[in-house]
């Protein structure tokens, strides 16, 4: 079977700073990887060049066998790239335009995309809000008259009208309540068995990562210290900085100064 | 977290709910200068004289029943030429703003959207172009072009266009960082379709605030170029021209032909002014919650 994502070797520089060093995996179709480190770990690099926002130094992305160009031109070719990978950004406060209402929001993309038929665009719009639990009343709205929870279901609506094969979730939860999290996680977990999207989830948060991922990739400064199935990683971390952010989770006995500690030294 | 997304609302609903329940001032101002453009608008039809026509029996009259704010040396009303007049103050700053605003926008949008060295040679250009003394530019192109009203036009609107352009430009490197902004190139849509259309839409209200400052500072510009004998030349009305004409009345102690068209530049520009700020202070203000 073809890999629907593979990552071989990225590499970003920026000045002197090595940003991500070497980063590479597979991601099978409807799979769901965790790309996990904490603050400046290179994480949020690897999505921006994943979605084509940063041009890598070095290596190679590609969907379903078909390489992505680090920078491309013309129209076929951009529509092409967004069709292989969107991306769901951290804050819904500002990846909305905040002029358009979400319908018109969605609207655009359809038509982008050569939805050129109206009422077509409109039955689309309807069951892609529906797809994330979203109705005609949060269509009409305006991004400032939702809350932060359905600002982001709205955010996943708007990634999930291109039909991409890879959804990149860059910290797309972190924002949000812990209650509306679960709603956010659950709407993933179902496009990923339903549509077979595949998943790069970014966070800094293992117990996120957990519920919706099967696998994790650790970063550390860039470079990538563990990559494992969910399960083994949690119950079997190999590498110190792993156990940390394990640790660093909140939990009964737990004592942030001694991670505090062991995070300066490691 | 703050939102710092620039908010919309229909023009008419934010004339509502913001601009009209601004402070006395405010409106004060706005009224003046509704009542200014109506002025200019239908002067020919309001001017009870032909301003342009000497009463040669009534030179340096006080006012009157014939001359409702007496005459200037050469006999013309001054009631007349200031209701007139206003037309020259008001389409010489509207060229000098409409020309800086679409110029300015279009350099400061792709210089800041592009960045890099093309950012930092427009940004030396602009540099330069601030320190050259508007007036300077003025009196250069009047001496190129000849006097009236368009050399010292053409010479404000090149003279503005910086202050737009590196409003824009600061602005737009700004908002182009904004998720929403790169959402819409991931999209696939083209970047010059997301700049200009998608970006630069949220800019508006910053840069109509500019706009209109500009306006009063272009107004106060191009009536001294005038007073000079730079600008708009008599027997055609205008205010800064009318200053000048006035200075034999006002050595024979007839003051009037000076003081009420310099009174007239005064309220404008400061109306102008008060409610340019207003408006950026109300953005901003809307920015930080």
């Amino acid at each position: 079977m073809t890999a629907l994502l593979e990552v071989t070797d990225l590499r970003k520089t920026y000045g002197g700073t090595t940003a991500v060093d070497g980063v590479s995996f597979t991601l099978p179709p409807g799979g769901a990887l965790g790309l996990v480190g904490e603050s400046g770990s290179g994480k949020t690099t690897t999505a921006r060049m994943l979605v084509g926002l940063e041009r890598p130094d070095s290596g190679s992305i590609t969907v379903l066998g078909q390489p992505l160009g680090a920078q491309v031109r013309g129209r076929a070719a951009r529509l092409a790239r967004a069709k292989a990978i969107q991306i769901v950004f951290q804050d819904p406060y500002l990846s909305l335009d905040a002029r358009l209402t979400i319908g018109a929001t969605l609207d655009g993309v359809l038509r982008l995309h050569g939805q050129g038929d109206r009422v077509a665009r409109a039955a689309r719009i309807r069951e892609l809000l529906g797809q994330v639990g979203l109705g005609d009343r949060e269509a009409a709205a305006l991004p400032r008259h939702l809350s932060g929870g359905q600002r982001q279901r709205a955010a996943i609506a708007r990634a999930l009208a291109v039909e991409p094969a890879v959804l990149v979730l860059d910290e797309a939860v972190s924002a949000l309540d812990v209650s509306v999290q679960a709603q956010v996680l659950n709407v993933l977990t179902d496009i990923r068995r339903e549509a077979g999207i595949g998943l790069v989830f970014v966070s800094h948060d293992l117990a996120v990562v957990r519920y919706v991922c099967d696998e994790a990739l650790v970063l550390l400064r860039g470079r990538p210290v563990e990559h494992r199935p969910m399960e083994e990683l949690l119950d079997n971390p190999d590498h110190d900085y792993t156990r940390l952010l394990l640790d660093s989770v909140p939990h009964p006995g737990w004592d942030p100064e001694s991670i505090a500690r062991r995070r300066r030294a490691a | 977290m703050s939102t710092t997304v620039l908010v919309r609302r229909p023009l008419l609903g934010r004339l509502r709910g913001g601009f009209l329940a601004q402070g006395w001032l405010f409106r004060v101002c706005l009224v003046l200068l509704v009542g200014f453009v109506v002025v200019a608008v239908f002067a020919p039809w309001l001017a009870p004289q032909d301003p342009t026509m000497g009463d040669f029996a009534n030179t340096m009259a006080g006012p009157g029943a014939d001359h409702l704010l007496g005459t200037d040396q050469g006999g013309h009303d001054t009631f007349s030429a200031l209701l007139v007049g206003a037309r020259t103050s008001l389409l010489g700053p509207l060229g000098v703003v409409v020309f800086s605003t679409v110029v300015g926008i279009a350099v400061g949008l792709f210089s800041g959207w592009r960045g890099g060295w093309v950012d930092a040679v427009i940004g030396r250009v602009l540099d330069i172009l601030f320190a050259f003394p508007s007036l300077l530019l003025a009196i250069l192109a009047v001496a190129l072009f000849g006097k009236g009203l368009g050399a010292p036009v053409l010479a404000m609107a090149v003279a503005y266009m910086p202050y737009t352009a590196r409003l824009v430009r600061g602005l737009t490197a700004q908002e182009k960082n904004r998720p929403y902004v790169s959402a819409y190139l991931v999209q696939g849509h083209a970047p010059v379709y997301v700049a200009v259309r998608r970006l630069l839409p949220n800019l508006g209200p910053t840069v109509l605030a500019q706009s209109t400052v500009n306006f009063g500072y272009a107004l106060l510009d191009l009536a001294a170029l005038s007073f000079l004998g730079l600008g708009v030349q008599p027997p055609t009305p205008d205010w800064g021209a009318m200053i000048n004409q006035a200075e034999a009345a006002v050595l024979q102690g007839q003051p009037l032909s000076a003081v009420v068209p310099a009174v007239a530049v005064v309220l404008v520009v400061v109306a102008f002014n008060v409610v340019g700020e207003q408006f950026g202070d109300q953005l901003a203000r809307r920015d930080a919650k």
